[in-house]
């Protein structure tokens, strides 16, 4: 069964990927096959996850490929608050192909059968983990934003003719959705946090505790510099910075966290 | 029924004409209710048309109708409106419509506003099967082209250059506040364009202090010397400046003592004046776009080379749209014949089932409405291929009859 939906899932993604990048070269239908291949997929890939979950003993996505699965899910829920608007397709030739590599990787080890085994039964967890991931999706899309926020910028400055074609979302718009999604993944990876912290005295901290603090403390300079000083540029830069920072959370501290 | 177009626009008629039958959307709701008479009628009305679209039986009947209608608008007898006029009929009406809606035919190619005026006509008008087709169909092909093609980000001024790239840092215009630097007539005209889509004007920085007022009064802002105009820079948004001062007004240093306040807000400079007034180590500036003249110029050559293609992109979008709608008219065609198929089969199915009516007589109420919605299906799902495959031919002999004539 699962099978049966993480192909459509993987082959409507890597649909979308390959329609944005079309896109940018004769913008029209292919954009609108992109929109529909990033619907779809997400479509399948949330009912892969509901038969996951249907069938698992305990949280189905407890190990690092599932929870790589979970994310995929929350960075292509996240970008389809905006991807649907004709102005943001070239964040979806930033998010698509990322999408489709993450959910493939997370096939391979594993990450979409069917039924799991899991020790994870505790809520607390549970909510940490998802917390957090949530929080990590959210710092993905916001990198996405950031990177064509910089990108419209340096267009701009160098005062490139052909700026007006290319019709980006406005700076200020791609400003203010980052500090936005900033904004709110970090008061997710807050509560995320607590119950990591919570377990601490039993558990101790390890690598992916310290750098999830690590990130937490990074966006937390990240709003600061950009609502209280005004830095929007160095704000955005560091966006990225943070996004390689959830990079090696996820796709490397995670491995040893939950092995 | 057949759909038709009267109107005069930009294209015929000058001003002075176009003025005397422009209504209002309330007017324009009423003269298509009037004019529709039991049938349908919309009334597209702006500044730069006022065209009357009509389905009815009799099209001779409906053209003379609406150009006594134009011509009561106007105050004249319809033969002097005669010259301004314009007349389509059924396809021809309809591709019109779809490049009005795609800003095609507009004064200024590609404007946006044309969308609102079509769809607020369709709203308001007294429309029916037809009508309701066509303009929804318009509204489907005129956001099309824009999201297909740029030709909404084609500016063809500097002036209109400036506010594009306006849009482009702040996106919706609508409480942007701009500074002008110096009252002459090219930078009013760009500031024009900038409150036009939706700006407001808060400061008038003028050497002359007569004529800094006067502009403020014009166009809603306050009037400032010229030796004030960094107290501008906390609050405003776009700098637009073109004095024929000989050297610099606004240096980088000016500029970089206003950026804390402005807590990384993005400030827009354009530059119209030769020699420039601008320092250009503004553009080095964080949060600073600076456009001197060449730059917008630039621009502008560069979406004018790109232009063409874009409009070649619109009208072959509006003309495959056409050809969906000429099928749909086609299909129409065919109407009659398959109500006829339709009331055959449906009389079929009726008699037998009445002739089987004593052997169903032992059956509750319950199950007789599952025998009849049984049947329905059924004979609904034998004329469904048929039903389709009419309207094909009748598609295929309109394009076959239409391939006579042109061979």
């Amino acid at each position: 069964m699962a099978e049966l939906l993480v192909w459509p899932a993987l082959l409507a993604y890597g649909e979308a990927a390959v329609a944005y990048a079309g896109n940018v070269r004769r913008p029209g239908s292919l954009g609108r096959l992109a929109i529909w291949g990033v619907r779809l997929g997400w479509l399948a890939q949330t009912a892969l996850l509901v038969v996951q979950a249907g069938r698992a003993d305990g949280f189905p996505w407890s190990t690092w490929a599932g929870s790589l699965n979970l994310f995929v899910w929350l960075i292509v829920g996240a970008y389809l608050i905006w991807g649907c608007s004709p102005s943001f397709r070239l964040l979806g030739l930033a998010v698509m192909p990322f999408a489709a590599g993450l959910l493939a990787l997370s096939y391979v080890a594993g990450g979409t059968e069917s039924r799991t085994h899991t020790a994870w039964h505790d809520v607390v967890l549970v909510a940490h983990v998802g917390f957090v991931l949530i929080a990590f999706a959210g710092f993905t899309v916001a990198a996405g934003l950031a990177a064509l926020e910089l990108w419209h910028e340096r267009l701009l400055k160098r005062h490139r003719a052909g700026v007006l074609r290319l019709r980006l979302p406005a700076v200020v718009r791609l400003d203010r959705l980052t500090v936005m999604t900033i904004a709110v993944s970090l008061g997710a990876l807050t509560v995320g946090l607590v119950p990591g912290f919570a377990r601490l005295p039993e558990h101790g901290l390890d690598a992916l505790m310290a750098g999830t603090l690590a990130a937490w403390l990074l966006y937390a300079a990240i709003l600061y510099l950009r609502v209280r000083a005004g830095r929007r540029a160095l704000a955005a830069q560091l966006a990225l910075v943070g996004f390689a920072t959830v990079l090696v959370l996820q796709l490397g501290l995670l491995v040893t966290h939950v092995a | 029924m057949k759909l038709l177009l009267v109107g005069t626009s930009h294209r015929l008629a000058p001003v002075e004409v176009r003025e005397r039958v422009a209504v209002d959307p309330d007017g324009a709701a009423a003269l298509g209710e009037r004019l529709a008479a039991g049938g349908e009628a919309v009334c597209l009305s702006t500044c730069n048309r006022t065209e009357v679209y009509v389905a009815a039986d009799d099209s001779s009947r409906a053209d003379e109708q609406v150009t006594s209608s134009l011509a009561e608008l106007a105050g004249v007898e319809p033969a002097k409106l005669e010259p301004y006029i314009y007349r389509l009929e059924q396809e021809d009406a309809a591709v019109h419509l779809f490049r009005v809606a795609a800003g095609l035919d507009s004064l200024v190619p590609g404007e946006g506003e044309i969308l609102g005026q079509v769809r607020t006509a369709y709203e308001r008008g007294s429309t029916g099967p037809l009508l309701d087709r066509l303009f929804s169909h318009a509204l489907h092909t005129g956001k099309k082209v824009r999201t297909d093609t740029a030709i909404a980000e084609s500016p063809g001024t500097t002036s209109s250059a400036a506010a594009a790239l306006a849009a482009q840092v702040f996106g919706d215009l609508h409480g942007s506040r701009i500074a002008i630097v110096g009252a002459g007539k090219v930078g009013t005209l760009a500031a024009k364009r900038l409150i036009k889509r939706g700006a407001d004007l808060t400061f008038v920085a003028n050497r002359t202090a007569e004529r800094g007022e006067q502009l403020a009064a014009e166009l809603g802002g306050v009037p400032l010397p010229l030796e004030r105009i960094g107290e501008t820079l906390e609050t405003a948004d776009i700098v637009v400046s073109s004095t024929s001062a000989p050297e610099i007004v606004l240096s980088a240093e000016d500029v970089a003592r206003a950026l804390p306040a402005r807590k990384g807000r993005p400030l827009l400079l354009i530059d119209l004046a030769v020699p420039r007034d601008l320092d250009p180590a503004i553009n080095d500036l964080p949060d600073c776009y600076l456009y001197d003249i060449d730059d917008l110029e630039a621009v502008v050559e560069e979406t004018m080379q790109g232009r063409e293609a874009e409009f070649a992109k619109a009208e072959a979008i509006a003309a495959s749209e056409g050809e969906r709608f000429r099928d749909w008219l086609a299909s129409r065609h065919a109407v009659p014949a398959i109500t006829s198929i339709r009331e055959r089969a449906e009389a079929i199915r009726r008699g037998e089932l009445a002739k089987a009516s004593s052997r169903l007589a032992g059956l509750s109420e319950q199950e007789r409405e599952a025998v009849d919605s049984l049947t329905s299906r059924i004979v609904n799902k034998l004329l469904h291929e048929p039903i389709v495959r009419l309207k094909e031919a009748a598609a295929d002999e309109r394009r076959g009859s239409e391939n006579r004539v042109e061979g």
